[in-house]
């Protein structure tokens, strides 16, 4: 910390949204000894958050195509095993072939894994047939690799709970209508608490957008210019655990192509297409049913399984439109500091990236805002163990 | 791309519970929503929320029953919102927040308050699971594991005519939380779990109603598991009485 940082009071930032990266990035600042206000319009992982499908990413799915991803992956898999015991169901992965043309693919996709540091175990057919009795047996061989099911809420809010905890002020149902901006540069939001109505002016040293696919209608209230473009996808709950593991189809990654066991449920996703407004999605039937078409491909028996529930979930896809001079910090994820890319100071937005790589992208922003304000600080987050998911509900 | 296909709607007409912080007393507001056959209260929550009234809260994460954020009474049964379709409800839907909890704003309750005895029960969330049958564990895997089924929504709670009338009362779901410890200890204190679970306002403040299990979206069965937890701590007296060195104490 630099002579006049240290001499004032702590430095005080404020998070708008509160998804996995907002609770990641409160957790992590408060570490570094930054004083942080976190304001969410409604619950917190009411956003893309929660709506995921719930896989703990191995980085086998990106490993062929985008290494850069898969090492993330891997590397935050194994960390997030660590700092979030008890809150993952560890039943490892399988790719499986049903094709000969996934066939082909299998030796690619093997050596890509274990270039990534992904541990990849071939597994025959008759194997796998017994590993996953429902798995279609026209399979011809699958890949194991260390894929799990996560809470896509439980396991956020053990950041959350930590960073309140630590002394976090966390609001949810606070939605900001103004983004205050004085000669080009950010001192703080106005909010209204949805609870009672009430408004007021919180002051920020610093305010980081962390509104994933949301950033775009955020950044623009400080004229400012993200470059996220909402891509929703569709999700299918069915009744009834049809696997022990994840099961993801062994082909460049498409539509409908992983199942997760989850609690007495297995989800089925996803599909792709784009939205100007996250807010509103819609479920295309036509969509639901491929899921269902999809899915079966893997497992027959989930064609007939009762549909429990069917959703979209909007991911924040970062396009390469507008002001694309930020940050680039990995493929996944972008970190803008809007002084660079807008000439407005005071003001950062994180977007992109996925539910496993929460902890990374709260690192990496945490980088950016702490050399902003001076504040020199290592990150603790890769072995700082978090307090269960309840203890955010606690005092 | 293509055009997204698109499903014909009907009008559903929403009663919507409101009180905000300050307000003398509650009331209800109506909205009117054009929504498919396969959309639910959520959705049409949401699209109030979108379209008409921003600052109507109410609490949701996944939408498909598996994070239990969207417990709600729906035209007087407690339920979740997000597996709640319109089409089952008829066009008048009344949403109101769950009983026995304290009311932060329209829908939304304060879950400190389900969470403080819950958390007392020590319950793991993730259990050991059972293989599909016929199914091998694969290399690595010692124990094939889950989530447990509970999701900690609190319709247990609402539903629950004992917890209406007795604020001490742990109430079903920490009681059945102290059941699974008690079944499954895994890691956790079962002697303790019983103890919390074995209490005047505990399994012996139940009145057998069944109206928990009955409302459960997640089949983890509170009633029966208070009675498991009857028969356990009734078996432990026994052990204790006659002098039994292995008696939980």
């Amino acid at each position: 910390m630099n002579e006049t940082a240290s001499l004032r009071a702590p430095a005080h930032v404020l998070i708008v949204g509160g998804g996995g990266t907002g609770g990641a990035l409160a957790h992590d600042l408060l570490l570094r000894g930054v004083r942080v206000t976190l304001v969410e319009r409604g619950e917190i992982t009411s956003g893309t958050t929660g709506r995921h499908h719930g896989l703990l990413h191995s980085g086998a799915r990106y490993a062929v195509k985008d290494k850069e991803s898969a090492v993330e992956c891997i590397e935050e898999n194994t960390i997030l095993r660590r700092i979030c015991p008890g809150s993952f169901e560890l039943n490892d992965g399988l790719f499986v072939a049903i094709t000969e043309e996934d066939v082909a693919y299998e030796p690619a996709f093997v050596e890509a894994c274990l270039e990534s540091g992904i541990p990849a175990r071939r597994v025959s057919r008759a194997e796998a047939l017994r590993l996953e009795p429902h798995l279609n047996p026209e399979m011809k061989l699958a890949v194991q690799i260390p894929d799990g099911t996560m809470d896509a809420m439980r396991m956020p809010l053990r950041f959350f709970a930590t960073a309140r905890h630590n002394g976090a002020v966390i609001r949810p149902w606070t939605a900001v209508t103004e983004i205050i901006v004085n000669s080009r540069t950010v001192t703080g939001v106005r909010v209204r608490d949805l609870t009672s109505g009430a408004e007021e002016v919180v002051g920020a040293d610093l305010v980081v957008n962390a509104t994933g696919p949301w950033a775009e209608i955020v950044a623009r209230m400080a004229d400012c210019d993200v470059p996220v473009q909402p891509s929703p996808g569709v999700l299918l709950a069915v009744r009834g655990r049809w696997c022990n593991m994840v099961l993801n189809r062994l082909h460049p990654s498409g539509d409908g192509d992983i199942i997760v066991p989850q609690r007495g449920l297995s989800v089925i996703g996803t599909s792709s297409w784009v939205v100007e407004n996250p807010d509103d999605l819609g479920v295309p039937e036509d969509h639901v049913e491929r899921m269902y078409s999809e899915g079966a491909k893997l497992v027959p028996a989930v064609r007939n399984a009762e549909r429990r529930a069917a959703w979209s979930a909007a991911r924040p896809l970062i396009g390469s439109r507008g002001a694309s001079t930020g940050r680039e910090l990995s493929r996944t994820f972008k970190c803008f500091d809007h002084a660079e890319t807008d000439g407005v100071e005071g003001f950062v937005t994180i977007s992109g990236g996925k539910g496993t790589t929460l902890r990374a992208m709260a690192e990496k922003t945490a980088d950016v805002v702490c050399a902003k304000l001076g504040i020199d600080a290592p990150c603790r987050t890769r072995d700082t163990v978090l307090l269960p998911h309840s203890a955010y509900y606690l005092n | 791309m293509a055009e997204l296909q698109t499903t014909p709607t009907h009008p559903v007409r929403f009663r919507v519970h409101r009180r905000k912080a300050g307000d003398s007393g509650g009331r209800f507001d109506t909205f009117e929503v054009p929504l498919d056959e396969h959309r639910t209260v959520l959705d049409g929550l949401v699209a109030i929320r979108t379209g008409q009234d921003p600052s109507l809260t109410f609490r949701h994460s996944c939408f498909h029953a598996s994070c239990g954020t969207c417990g709600m009474r729906v035209n007087g049964r407690d339920v979740l919102a997000c597996v709640t379709k319109v089409a089952d409800t008829g066009p008048d839907v009344t949403v109101e927040p769950l009983a026995n909890l304290p009311l932060v704003s329209d829908l939304v309750v304060e879950m400190g308050a389900f969470y403080g005895p819950f958390d007392r029960a020590g319950r793991p969330l993730v259990r050991e699971s059972e293989l599909l049958p016929g199914g091998e564990r694969a290399e690595g895997i010692d124990v094939l594991t889950r989530y447990e089924d509970c999701i900690e929504c609190g319709i247990c709670v609402s539903a629950c005519p004992v917890a209406g009338s007795d604020s001490r009362y742990a109430g079903p779901a920490a009681l059945a939380a102290a059941a699974r410890v008690v079944l499954e200890p895994r890691d956790a204190d079962a002697p303790a779990a019983l103890r919390f679970a074995d209490d005047e306002h505990g399994i012996w403040r139940c009145h057998v109603a069944y109206e928990c299990t009955e409302a459960c979206p997640s089949n983890a069965d509170p009633g029966g598991h208070i009675m498991r937890l009857r028969r356990a701590a009734t078996a432990n007296r026994v052990r204790r009485w006659f002098g039994a060195g292995r008696a939980a104490r």
